[in-house]
């Protein structure tokens, strides 16, 4: 699964700080059909999250009504140097994830 | 001649192009009703009274297609670790599966605003309700026409 | 009155029956200067989509086909042990597909061309049409070529295919019997309902498309405006649509490459 992180490399200490995710996920929500009419059964991520030096900062359960690819643009407080961690789960408990370097002065 | 097979189907008539209004390829019994997010939001929430206002809901006025439509939220919230949105919830009184999204948030998000892409089932108002530290309920809503494009084969 | 127009031409359209029925269209152009990507017919919010470098959904496509690029399978080299790590010896390449490849005298487009670097010097297999691998490195090359006028060569070994895909263009099919050009020439701009009809360019292919809530190649573009018509859609990857993407490419001329775009 592709995943794209937008996060700045620096921040000051106290600094809100914008976050983009976004992964290559299909999100099939179970309602439709293929073009010989079979069922496409569901197939969705169900959990993020943003994990910032081990602590979660923000998360978010998805439901079917989320579009294909999800994105997502949140914040977070610059604290300390470290990693951003993102963390996307499916329904089946497989997960995929990518990790951000941050350096705050 | 095309090599692949090609079948005609009923809904393909009814839904593509130039077939007039029809407007969603869902089945009508899979649509949600305006109760159905009523009930999703308390499930979630509960009982508490649930107020107008601290919740702004962005959503652009007309979407060119339901399959993906920009989103935000955001919360008049200090955002300290006494006073802070815990939870926002995203529900739709139309879509077949009424809860859209629940973001979790806390003091150390900086600022109470989440954006996303969501799946709108037709023309609809969206409301999100946030939580607070008190556990206080507020709630936001926008609305957004959606438009079906004409070549749709699906 | 110019969407009734346009109403009533699909329901003529419609009522007429089989295929192929009543005089050919009149082989239009569109003037250079009314000429206008997809993207102009677009609402604000999705062309602000496509135009963000971050959040545009076909960039997804982008960092995959780059990562594919850099990759080295067993023996065979890499895309950028010949074309550069960044495709920086590409140029603007893919503005000047399809074209015809010297070696087999056959009409290439992107994708046939990838899958011709892949068999004849990385000793690798051809990626399936339409699968994601291939998609993602259609789009990385394309969009390398961003901004970058449209110019195919239409000359010599390349005429026989524009004259096939232009005859395509002005061929009534389906059973609403429309051609693409009473669409896309005759009645651009023009209200089809939620939907205003484009130039049909293709300028901006790969594209995320929301309708299929994913990417897609051009030829699946083509694919779904035959099945519109209630035509039957050829394969996808074959001859008859590289023509008409050459034929496409050609009254594209000087529009930029715009991949990936987002279309309805």
């Amino acid at each position: 699964m592709t995943i794209r992180i937008s996060a700045p490399d620096t921040a000051s200490k106290g600094d809100i700080i914008e976050l983009k995710a976004m992964i290559q996920h299909p999100m099939e929500t179970g309602y439709r059909s293929g073009s010989r009419g079979e069922n496409i059964p569901r197939d969705i991520i169900t959990r993020f999250e943003c994990r910032y030096n081990g602590e979660t900062v923000f998360a978010a359960d998805f439901h079917p009504g989320i579009a294909a690819n999800p994105f997502l643009t949140f914040y977070t407080k610059a604290t300390e140097s470290g990693t951003l961690a993102f963390e996307w789960t499916d329904q089946d408990g497989e997960s995929w994830s990518e990790s951000h370097e941050i350096t705050v002065e | 001649m095309a090599e692949n097979s090609f079948t005609l189907t009923r809904r393909l008539m009814l839904t593509g192009l130039g077939a007039g209004v029809l407007s969603s390829a869902l089945p009508f019994s899979a649509l949600g009703e305006p109760e159905d997010a009523d009930k999703a939001i308390r499930d979630l929430f509960g009982d508490g009274e649930i107020r107008e206002g601290k919740v702004t809901v962005k959503l652009p006025p007309i979407a060119e297609n339901g399959n993906s439509v920009a989103i935000t939220v955001s919360v008049d919230s200090p955002m300290s670790e006494a006073d802070h949105v815990r939870r926002i919830g995203l529900f739709s009184p139309r879509n077949p599966i009424p809860e859209l999204a629940v973001f979790e948030l806390g003091p150390r998000a900086g600022k109470a605003e989440v954006s996303t892409r969501i799946r709108m089932a037709g023309t609809q108002r969206i409301r999100a309700v946030a939580e607070m530290s008190d556990g206080s309920l507020w709630m936001g809503s926008a609305s957004t026409v959606v438009t079906l494009a004409a070549c749709v084969i699906g | 009155m110019r969407s009734l127009g346009a109403a009533a031409l699909l329901l003529l359209a419609a009522c007429s029956g089989s295929r192929g029925e009543g005089p050919a269209p009149e082989r239009t152009t569109l003037p250079d200067e009314v000429k206008q990507t997809g993207t102009a017919f677009l609402q604000p919010e999705t062309r602000a989509l496509q135009e963000d470098d971050f959040a545009n959904p076909g960039m997804l496509w982008v960092d995959r086909g780059r990562s594919l690029f850099r990759e080295t399978i067993g023996q065979s080299k890499s895309c950028a042990a010949c074309h550069g790590e960044d495709g920086s010896e590409l140029d603007a390449a893919a503005s000047h597909y399809p074209q015809v490849d010297e070696e087999s005298g056959e009409l290439v487009n992107l994708e046939g061309r990838i899958n011709l670097c892949r068999t004849r010097h990385q000793g690798l297999e051809p990626l399936d049409y339409e699968s994601d691998p291939l998609l993602a490195l259609t789009t990385y090359v394309a969009h390398l070529s961003e901004g970058a006028p449209m110019s195919v060569d239409v000359s010599g070994a390349a005429a026989p295919y524009y004259e096939q895909g232009q005859d395509y263009f002005f061929t009534k099919r389906g059973q609403f019997n429309l051609a693409c050009s009473q669409c896309h020439n005759e009645h651009w701009g023009e209200k089809l309902r939620g939907d205003t009809i484009s130039q049909g360019h293709g300028n901006s292919f790969p594209a995320y498309r929301l309708e299929w809530q994913t990417l897609g190649s051009l030829h699946r573009r083509l694919s779904d405006c035959d099945a519109g018509v209630r035509a039957e859609p050829y394969p996808l990857g074959s001859d008859i649509y590289t023509a008409v993407e050459l034929y496409l490419a050609k009254r594209a001329e000087g529009l930029p490459v715009e991949t990936p775009g987002i279309r309805r």
